[in-house]
């Protein structure tokens, strides 16, 4: 995109003419123009905040006084904080497992939905359903309901002879049950692969059958390969995503992180510290380290991608 | 399977015929159990929310526990204890605030992102690629950078208790994702048209109001969908911003809501996440199509 559109000018006769020069700078104009309120919530909200938070996690900062300069003092204390470092586990064990299966799930279900077939638009809106509520109150509310002790969950395990009690109370079971969720959620990467399976030829389908290749080799030598910028892409948005989950785990916890702080998220333990304990440049010091870590693991992300990611043709 | 499909030619009538009759018998009983296997599956991912619906209509002490769909004497009187509301507030007063917040949030995103979006896309100027490439950066950082400031921000302006900081982000186009996805859409859009309406004396502007926006209805109606369902939705905005519970959105209200209820009052957290989710299960029954593309195309999450 950006060679064609700055060649033109390069192009263009050495020197523009009065009017030429003036219609490029009413382009100009309106450029900026439309990309005002852009510009104005890009460096008002976003830049401008960052920066602050940046300044802040160097400080000690109740909301109240005036912010006081402590230098790394904050950062220092993070690796001393035991529920700084029980957040970090909880949160990476929730990115580590809940995302491959997540991920896993979608694909498999969306292998079954590209098929010619009867009823697949009805299958599709189901599946893709619990995605547009799963981060909502109310179903934080209904799982919380549905894996308490003797409730519905542990009835149906127990048939098998699976007796678990609680898991909302039970610190070992609330990852399990936080992964649960993430997984109910496979709709929306479900229906991306979906999209991008439909872009797989046939033809290769075909010729891998003309050398007798069967389903697995079929699966591993096309359908992985093709598809590997569309699991990119719901890798990247997904690992991100899961890294920032708070209104259920606010939820389901009721605010604390409990039971024996298993469910202290990472965004969980930076609204504890900004918001009810007023430690601002603590707080700040935790997004900015969120912020680095999402920052390295997007970039280490594309790197990798180069050696596994292909890109049909050369189109774009 | 291949094979099934050549042998015929060397094969008498009668076998052929068979041979097909099987085919067919197989392919039935292919897509039966096909069938079969998708149902139990959206059974299995529906079921949670049902069981919510259905929990809503039986009497608390019937609900945990109870596996089963079918309320034995179903009422609506957890509605009308969820109704009531909490604090003193009805819940009709969350439901308008909720109201409010989400369709102000819709007018600020598809305006402020179709104008940054027109910029992006059709007008030519330093700094734009620029630009560009930081608002796709943007999609990607964690929002929590910035609460903070932003909330030392609107404290100092006296804005905490107004809906303003929900607001505002929404009319300044920070929700890099419409603008993104507006992009992509108005990509697609021939400039010719622009062309011909620049020769007829058009400005940026006119040819934005009358021929790019019209043309754009499709992008602009996903992002209101989407907008709606996750302002609607929304939790972490309102639980910093809104103290006072005569202005609570639904999410914060509900979760009042069950903390200040007897635990064992599940009929009516029920009826209240319900009443909490309607619009979005209106706005999904109606708008599937739009969402469903909306994600397959762009990316969109749900």
């Amino acid at each position: 995109m950006t060679p064609e559109t700055l060649a033109p000018a390069k192009v263009a006769a050495p020197r523009p003419s009065h009017q030429k020069r003036r219609a490029r700078a009413a382009e100009t104009r309106a450029g900026y123009g439309f990309l005002t309120p852009w510009l104005i919530g890009f460096f008002l909200l976003t830049v401008g905040p960052m920066a602050a938070s940046l300044y802040l996690s160097f400080t000690d900062y109740d909301l109240f006084g005036a912010p006081e300069f402590i230098g790394l003092e904050n950062y220092q204390n993070l690796f001393d904080d035991p529920r700084f470092r029980q957040s970090v586990v909880v949160t990476v064990t929730y990115v580590v497992i809940g995302t491959p299966i997540k991920l896993a799930a979608s694909l498999a279900v969306a292998m079954l939905l590209n098929a010619k077939r009867k009823g697949l638009g009805f299958y599709r809106s189901a599946f893709y359903a619990p995605s547009l509520i799963a981060a909502s109150v109310s179903v934080a509310i209904v799982w919380k309901a549905m894996f308490i002790d003797d409730g519905i969950v542990d009835q149906v395990l127990s048939l098998f002879g699976i007796r678990l009690g609680g898991w909302v109370g039970n610190p070992d079971m609330t990852m399990p049950m936080f992964v649960l969720l993430a997984v109910w959620a496979f709709g929306a990467p479900m229906v991306i692969f979906l999209a991008g399976l439909k872009q797989v030829p046939q033809e290769l389908y075909e010729a891998a059958e003309m050398d007798g290749a069967g389903k697995t080799r079929k699966f591993i030598n096309i359908t992985l390969p093709m598809l590997s910028p569309v699991i990119f892409f719901n890798l990247l948005m997904e690992t991100i995503g899961a890294f920032q989950i708070f209104g259920s785990a606010f939820i389901i916890s009721g605010g604390t992180g409990g039971p024996a702080g298993s469910t202290l998220f990472y965004t969980l333990y930076l609204y504890i510290r900004g918001f009810t304990d007023f430690k601002m440049g603590y707080a700040s010091a935790m997004a900015w380290l969120l912020v680095i870590v999402v920052g390295i693991i997007t970039v280490i992300f594309f790197r990798t991608s180069r050696s596994w990611v292909h890109y049909a043709g050369d189109s774009k | 399977m291949s094979t099934d499909t050549v042998a015929p030619t060397r094969m008498s009538a009668e076998d052929s015929a068979r041979l097909r009759q099987t085919n067919k018998r197989r392919s039935r009983v292919g897509s039966v159990a096909y069938h079969v296997l998708m149902i139990a599956l959206a059974c299995v991912v529906l079921y949670p929310a049902l069981w919510m619906l259905m929990s809503s209509l039986k009497p608390s002490s019937d609900i945990v526990g109870n596996v089963s769909l079918i309320p034995e004497n179903g009422s609506l009187q957890n509605y009308i204890t969820a109704l009531d509301g909490i604090g003193g507030v009805s819940t009709l007063t969350f439901f308008q605030n909720s109201l409010i917040v989400a369709v102000l949030s819709v007018i600020g995103v598809v305006l402020s992102a179709s104008v940054s979006a027109y910029a992006f896309s059709r007008v030519k100027f330093p700094g734009r690629n620029l630009f560009f490439s930081m608002m796709v950066a943007t999609l990607l950082l964690p929002f929590h950078v910035v609460i903070i400031p932003q909330y030392i921000v609107f404290n100092n302006l006296d804005m905490v208790n107004t809906y303003w900081p929900l607001l505002l982000p929404k009319f300044l186009a920070t929700d890099a994702f419409f603008v993104f996805l507006m992009v992509q859409f108005m990509r697609g859009l021939p400039i010719e048209l622009d062309e011909a309406a620049r020769i007829d004396g058009a400005g940026h502007v006119r040819i934005f109001s009358s021929i790019v926006l019209p043309l754009m209805k499709p992008s602009l109606i996903t992002a209101s969908i989407f907008t709606f369902i996750w302002t609607w939705n929304d939790f972490l905005g309102p639980l910093l911003y809104l103290k006072q519970p005569d202005l609570y959105t639904l999410p914060i209200a509900l979760r009042l809501f069950v903390d200040q209820t007897t635990v064992s009052d599940y009929g009516a957290q029920m009826a209240m996440a319900v009443l909490a989710l309607l619009p979005v299960m209106l706005f999904f029954f109606i708008f599937q199509r739009y969402l469903v593309d909306g994600v397959s195309t762009s990316g969109l999450k749900g």
